[in-house]
């Protein structure tokens, strides 16, 4: 017991150890601090992600938090006009199709170059889409996801998921002017060409640190350095640094650029709790984040924050599988159901400014909406006395809702659940009720096995392309739905063949109508997400598809 | 003593691997997986099924296992599939956050606890005991998430401490061991530290609490026991000073009930960092563990969890030998 006791001078002598510790210590490091240096009188902005990026190379990517991040570096062929879902030029200045849609022209923008200094032309169209088109390994293939939704196949399909491409190949004809064969026409196009997974790249750097390198062992993938360090392209930024210890991206003023920002640096920093966001808005360590909670619009405005309201580009709908009960069969029982439900109220009540109830199934801002559908407003009489005619006076039906996630379409499943659940009792209707956390057994349920009758579920765009919302709901026989209406599956497929424009958008007002007039699942909302900046921020304009782009913006 | 510290190290190996087992399997009992949080919101089945392919998982889970093993033994473990660093390297980017939260948080449940606990006990039944008593309490029962967001909401602002984060945004500090003081000692960059100990302050306190709480109780309870002891009566009627008596004889006799709580906290505190690293966006191993978590990172998790075992192995073996220390009844052999 003795020997631990710390005598006087053992005392003093720890200290001065520790003294002498620290005073070498202080020699050993020197301050790389101003060595990078901002430079410049732009300013600084630093943003507020709700989570990592993976890495950059979009073609990889499908997340929202990456994509922030890409489209300020890259540009697409076409972009979409700020603050709406409307196509104009960026790097083409003109694009036209064939008649049948098999053909696109692009005529180039001309003298622009990538940051690395290759110059950006017609060959270096072609070498990406043939990048894409060509690319190797059931790795890298698998994380397409947007390269397989839109152009469905590979040179090689390598994974068990690839169907025939669409594309066929890419002509330069000359420096300025680019020409993609399909092998298909595709409703999705042109607007599909505004995805930054479609992003122009440099060429010149991909070959360089190879690029097309994900390999894949065990449960996981690894990508080429390009991926995390080098990815290149024409945009207002370009790449300067990630610290994934502090979890911030940094880029920098491209000064290459044809169109070079503002400012001189953006930061994105990553603060996945949602509270911490605006803690730091309100310190002032980061100038905007995206998602601010609906509740917290009156307070962050109060403190002179600016809330900007997206356009809607998202869908909220109730799922009707008619597999599930034979009484969901009969259209009068889903009618009922629409009348059933007072969305009105819903949407006032529970959903954030702005989002307004769907009366169908593509939001407002989507080329082949249209006004003139069959509509059913809220009317509990005229239901009780649809699902009477129909001799479903008693129905149960399994009502599924998602736990432990809240989508930009629905903010708050259980608050949804409650609000329509309570509507369609009132009705009539034996609700029972099955809550299962979105990934952890509720997607399954719902699209793979379809054990539900009713169901929680929605949309949000990529591009303007109504097939992108409809056809995907409704355009072949699925589990989600458990329905099979060839009528409709056909008019779904001729309108996303019909030409881009406005025969295009006919087509698919069409097929609002007839979908509205079969209702496989009802339209309940347009929700709209939110974006907060700071005070002095200016040139931040709200997207509907969160298509927001630094370039413009100021510190004022 | 080295042989004591061998076969320790001997027996921890069975533990480690019963218990990757487990994680293992619970890990792919749960419902969902990587694949859905992989390919997001518009995922469709086949999709899914496509991907689980690609990635193995389609495969029997024990042929998975012994491949998880034969990469684990080498060291890799893999990639983590939300970042796609591998995890060994991102434990070691995030390890020095926890380290520097954790061990501020468990100073400060020391230097506060074991003095509380003795002042409650000294004055058993008045004033001083009461209150503590409550205060641990309500240190145990209060959520920390909530602790950590009372604390942002009403102390922040005006103790002029930052709500969140590990580093001032335009602090520009130097950053070579990711252990924030350290490199601001290092650096000579004064502001730097400052800067890093006020960003410790709020987090740690509420990561404090809960071993506050316990180490407060223990100490007390322990101090009583010595209180009512025979040698105590003896060094009394000896005619020792108070001061000698209460440091040599009861504080040293109370403590290995104490050190014995302090080390079952240290190994409880990933636990409570979880929490704390997210409400204060401290970014350390918890908060790896909980975006993990939300996507379903097998890779990441599986090293994570066996981390933070390995961790309260490691500090049980530390508590063991510290009882020889303090008690030489208990010998190391």
């Amino acid at each position: 017991m003795q020997q631990l006791r710390l005598t006087r001078t053992r005392r003093a002598a720890l200290i001065g150890l520790a003294g002498v510790l620290a005073v070498s210590l202080t020699a050993c490091a020197e301050s790389k601090r101003d060595e990078a240096g901002g430079g410049g009188t732009g300013g600084t902005m630093v943003f507020g992600d709700t989570g990592n990026p993976k890495m950059f190379d979009p073609v990889f990517n499908d997340d929202g938090e990456t994509f922030r991040i890409t489209r300020q570096m890259l540009d697409t062929l076409i972009q979409n006009k700020q603050g709406t879902a409307e196509l104009e030029p960026s790097l083409a200045t003109k694009w036209e199709s064939s008649n049948d849609g098999k053909t696109w022209t692009f005529t180039l923008k001309q003298g622009v170059k990538f940051s690395d200094g290759t110059d950006f032309n017609a060959d270096a169209v072609c070498y990406n889409f043939d990048r894409w088109y060509n690319m190797k390994g059931a790795a890298a293939q698998s994380q397409m996801i947007y390269y397989g939704d839109v152009f469905e196949g590979f040179a090689k399909n390598e994974g068990d998921a690839g169907g025939d491409p669409v594309y066929k190949n890419c002509e330069a004809k000359d420096p300025s002017t680019a020409v993609i064969n399909l092998n298909k026409a595709k409703g999705a196009f042109p607007a599909a060409f505004t995805l930054p997974s479609f992003a122009m790249q440099s060429p010149t750097a991909m070959k360089q640190h190879d690029a097309d390198k994900v390999t894949q062992s065990g449960d996981s993938f690894t990508y080429s350095d390009y991926a995390y360090k080098f990815v290149t392209g024409t945009g207002p930024f370009k790449f300067d640094s990630w610290d994934q210890g502090k979890g911030e991206i940094t880029l920098v003023r491209n000064d290459s650029s044809y169109a070079p920002a503002k400012l001189d640096k953006l930061v994105f920093k990553v603060i996945p709790d949602e509270n911490a966001r605006k803690q730091a808005l309100k310190a002032g360590d980061i100038q905007g984040y995206d998602f601010p909670a609906p509740a917290d619009y009156g307070l962050l405005r109060n403190e002179g924050e600016q809330v900007l309201i997206r356009p809607s580009f998202n869908v909220l709908y109730l799922g009707i599988n008619q597999s599930g009960n034979p009484k969901l069969k009969d259209v009068r029982v889903r009618q009922a159901l629409a009348y059933g439900i007072n969305r009105e109220q819903f949407v006032k009540s529970k959903l954030a400014e702005g989002s307004e109830v769907a009366t169908e199934f593509v939001p407002k801002a989507i080329s082949g909406y249209t006004d003139d559908v069959t509509k059913y407003p809220y009317d509990p009489a005229k239901a009780k006395q649809l699902l009477a005619e129909a001799g479903a006076s008693n129905l149960t039906l399994k009502f599924y809702y998602p736990t432990e996630v809240t989508r930009p379409y629905m903010p708050n499943p259980a608050d949804t659940f409650t609000s329509i659940s309570e509507d369609l009792k009132n009705i009539g209707i034996t609700i029972q009720p099955v809550a299962e956390p979105w990934n952890g057994g509720y997607k399954d349920d719902v699209q793979k096995f379809g054990k539900q009758d009713l169901h929680l579920l929605g949309w949000t765009g990529d591009y303007n392309d109504a097939g992108n919302f409809v056809g995907t709901f409704f355009g072949r026989e699925k589990k989600e739905f458990g329905f099979n209406n060839p009528e409709l599956f056909n008019a779904l497929a001729a309108a996303d063949a019909s030409p881009a424009g406005d025969a295009h958008a006919k087509a698919y007002q069409g097929v609002n109508k007839q979908i509205m007039d079969y209702l496989p699942a009802i339209p309940i909302a347009y929700p709209t997400p939110a974006i907060v900046v700071g005070p002095k921020i200016k040139g931040v304009v709200a997207s509907p598809l969160t298509d927001e782009r630094f370039n413009n913006v100021t510190i004022g | 003593m080295l042989r004591f510290l061998v076969r320790r190290v001997l027996q921890a190996i069975p533990t480690l691997l019963i218990l990757s087992i487990l994680v293992f399997a619970w890990l792919r009992s749960l419902p969902g997986g990587p694949a859905a949080a992989l390919l997001g919101d518009k995922a469709t089945p086949e999709k899914i099924a496509s991907l689980n392919h690609v990635l193995g998982l389609d495969q029997p889970i024990i042929l998975q296992y012994f491949k998880f093993l034969g990469r684990a033994v080498t060291g890799d473990f893999g990639n983590s599939l939300v970042s796609a660093q591998p995890v060994m390297s991102e434990i070691g980017t995030f390890l020095p956050a926890t380290i520097e939260l954790g061990l501020s948080a468990m100073i400060i449940a020391i230097v506060l606890g074991v003095p509380f606990g003795y002042l409650a006990a000294r004055y058993r039944g008045g004033v001083p005991d009461n209150i503590i008593i409550v205060l641990t309490l309500v240190g145990v029962a209060v959520p920390v998430f909530f602790l950590g967001y009372t604390m942002q909401d009403l102390l922040a602002a005006p103790l002029g401490l930052p709500s969140q984060g590990r580093q001032a945004p335009g602090i520009d500090a130097t950053s070579i061991t990711n252990f924030a003081i350290l490199d601001g000692i290092m650096t000579s960059e004064w502001d730097a530290v400052w800067d890093a100990i006020k960003h410790l302050i709020l987090p740690a306190f509420a990561l404090a609490t809960i071993p506050l709480a316990v180490i407060t109780r223990i100490t007390r309870a322990s101090v009583l026991d010595v209180f009512n002891e025979d040698f105590l009566r003896t060094a009394n009627s000896k005619g020792l000073t108070q001061s000698v008596i209460r440091r040599r004889h009861v504080l040293r006799n109370a403590l290995l009930p104490v050190v014995t709580t302090i080390g079952l906290q240290t190994g409880a505190l990933l636990g409570g960092a979880v929490l704390t690293e997210r409400v204060f966006n401290f970014r350390g191993l918890g908060f790896l563990l909980a975006e993990g978590i939300e996507r379903r990172d097998y890779p990441r998790l599986q090293a994570l969890l066996l981390f933070g075992a390995l961790v309260y192995v490691l500090v049980n073996m530390l508590v063991d030998i510290s009882y020889g220390i303090i008690d030489p009844r208990v010998r190391v052999r």
